[in-house]
């Protein structure tokens, strides 16, 4: 890989001629956008739409934008959607099926939408989130061919994480601040301007396209600076033991019963998770019932139906069902796909209508398992 | 999820007990690849949906059987399917008996209701090779006479025991009343030497694993059978999770051992 050794310097001038190289690559550039009062991802057609001065204030169940005096485009936390809204759509045909009048039946696949996406602006959190639900859907007996076109073909411009929210955990899920590999550029907002470090082949060939210079040993220093002060600032973390032990160990946990009392199954935390992946399928007909379509959307393990059986669902209390969400998300999906299923982004405690805070919950059951005193290592 | 349905059309069809029909099945054009016992399909129902079903009958012509009892719309749907009717099915998925793991053994399967089933082809299998497995048991729980399914061929296998008794007899059984567990006092197995297979419903598999542990039987020589909500088949849509399985991929039959401390948690 010919990766230049040395970082770049783009100032906002730069920014916006990397916005226009990508868009005149033929890509749908998405990015972090101010919307109905919220930083949403969406399509930018222009650097100018990234949310420049917007910052947020996160707490359990509590999202407000508010203003920032340094004009920063990056330092704002993770908002509702994640980058899986693109790469694992939440609605895709899958096939369709046409019955002749003789009743013959056929069944022609769905040819996935494989759009050439560049993605602007992806946490370290969410690069990781995108890594893990690569893993679930392609990595496999049986892999997801849309997923794995979609990813492939996006280029990813990550952002260091400079500003931490006050629901951010990333560096206790073993993640931080700083960006892992697996990005085509990798970008760190210092004063107005983006330090620039290249990750592959096709990163470097965008970078020659735009305006750039040297970065200096000061700006880096300062970008390493910031993202170490961002280190610090969690404002939050999952207590420092094997979680998929303690997972494991609290099945019949009382402290469940305590947080069904507050949850309302409804579904958000598994809606704006970036690595919750689970779908169900739906069967669509037209009027002449002779062409049936089998579409696939997000499902959620919170919904009733999500483990309904003839008879009734395996999981029908709201104890069960938590419990399922959470001893997946931080035990057995090391089972199922070699990882955690958490990356620290916050989202679910930000966006959780009765305010439940994972790490909160993850705590309580520590202390619960420590007081039957069956602590296990 | 890539994989899309194959057309297949019934053959044959056969009423097994009021609520349930068994379809015999071949390929339109191209045949699937060969299924083992054990393992399941998706079976589609146009206009309606997929069910998750085993195989209940595996032909060397590519030809399968589905055993199907009514309790939704898409079960519905299929059981209701005539001959000559064409149907998707989808698969082979899963991980299916194994019954090799038995060689040299004593076989013991115990099926509840319709869980006969998916051992009809496992216990077909172990009758046809008396060489390599030992004395086959096959015991049969059902919740009436009426609920008894393959009456006449459970008859005609030259096991070394085969025992049947239902929950609620009627006026004409004159058979065993009573778990499908107390059939095990007169089976003819030697437990330390003994494979397991069973299915039915869930706490059927719990009582009879534990019996059978009981006796003697390893628990790692017991497989069940279990079943899940499933959409994809492939392991991507996280329905069918048991804990640390999703069983359309590390199920739907699994070692006892795998079982017993999920199937102890209530609503797991």
């Amino acid at each position: 890989m010919s990766v230049t050794a040395a970082p770049a310097l783009l100032d906002r001038d730069g920014l916006n001629a990397l916005v226009s190289a990508l868009v005149a690559q033929g890509r749908t550039v998405i990015g972090p956008t101010v919307r109905d009062g919220a930083i949403v991802l969406a399509e930018l057609d222009s650097a100018d739409a990234l949310p420049f001065g917007w910052g947020v204030e996160l707490d359990a169940g509590r999202y407000r934008l508010v203003r920032r005096e340094d004009g920063a485009a990056f330092a704002h936390s993770a908002g509702p959607q994640s980058w899986k809204n693109f790469l694992h759509p939440a609605r895709e045909r899958l096939w369709s099926a046409e019955r002749t009048p003789e009743g013959d039946v056929s069944f022609t696949p769905q040819e996935p939408a494989v759009p050439s996406y560049a993605f602007l602006g992806v946490r370290p959190c969410d690069l990781r989130a995108i890594a893990i639900q690569g893993r679930v859907l392609t990595g496999g007996r049986h892999a997801d061919g849309g997923y794995a076109g979609r990813r492939e073909r996006a280029l990813i411009v990550a952002v260091e994480c400079t500003e931490p929210g006050a629901a951010c955990f990333c560096v206790s899920t073993g993640g931080g601040p700083a960006v892992d590999p697996g990005y085509d550029l990798a970008l760190t907002e210092v004063d107005g301007r983006f330090l620039v470090r290249v990750g592959s082949d096709e990163g470097a060939a965008l970078l020659e396209q735009v305006p750039h210079r040297g970065a200096g040993p000061d700006v880096e220093e300062s970008a390493r600076a910031a993202v170490d002060s961002a280190r610090e600032r969690m404002g939050r973390a999952l207590p420092p033991v094997d979680l998929r032990a303690l997972m494991g160990a609290s099945l019949t946990a009382e402290r469940w019963d305590d947080v069904a009392a507050r949850c309302l199954t409804c579904g958000n935390c598994t809606m704006v998770c970036p690595t919750c992946f689970c779908t169900t399928t739906e069967e669509v007909t037209d009027l002449t019932g002779d062409h049936t379509e089998r579409w696939q959307r997000w499902d959620s393990c919170f919904d009733l139906d999500f483990s309904y059986l003839h008879g009734g669902p395996v999981r029908s209390s709201p104890r069960s069902r938590y419990r399922q969400w959470l001893t997946h998300k931080l035990g057995t999906w090391h089972d199922q796909f070699g990882t955690s299923g958490c990356v620290g982004c916050g989202r679910c405690i930000a966006w959780c209508p009765a305010g439940i805070d994972i790490t909160e919950e993850v705590a309580a059951l520590d202390t619960e398992r420590a007081a039957r005193g069956t602590e296990t290592d | 999820m890539t994989d899309v349905p194959v057309p297949y059309r019934v053959v044959a069809r056969r009423a097994e007990t009021a609520d349930t029909v068994t379809l015999c099945l071949e390929p339109v054009g191209a045949a699937l690849d060969d299924f083992t016992p054990g393992q399941f399909a998706m079976v589609h129902c146009f206009g309606r949906g997929e069910i998750p079903v085993s195989v209940s009958s595996v032909q060397a012509t590519g030809g399968l059987a589905h055993t199907i009892r009514s309790v939704g719309a898409v079960s519905a749907g299929l059981c209701a399917a005539q001959a000559g009717d064409v149907l998707g099915v989808r698969g082979p998925y899963g991980l299916g008996w194994e019954l090799e793991r038995a060689r040299g053994r004593d076989v013991v399967v115990v099926a509840g209701g319709i869980g006969l089933a998916p051992l009809r082809p496992l216990i077909l299998r172990a009758l046809a090779e008396p060489a390599t497995y030992g004395r086959v048991n096959v015991l049969i729980g059902a919740r009436t006479p009426a609920d008894l399914m393959s009456r006449k061929e459970i008859e005609r296998w030259p096991t070394s025991y085969t025992g049947v008794t239902v929950d609620r007899p009627d006026q004409e059984w004159r058979g065993d009343v009573g778990l499908v567990t107390a059939l095990l006092d007169r089976a003819d197995f030697e437990p330390a030497r003994a494979s397991a297979f069973v299915c039915g419903p869930e706490p059927m598999i719990r009582a009879t694993a534990r019996d059978l542990v009981f006796r003697g039987v390893p628990a790692e020589r017991i497989r069940v059978s279990l079943e899940r909500n499933m959409r994809c088949a492939t392991g991507h849509c996280g329905h069918c999770q048991l804990g640390p399985l999703l069983l359309c991929q590390t199920g739907p039959v699994v070692d006892w051992t795998a079982a017993e401390p999920l199937l102890s948690v209530r609503e797991l």
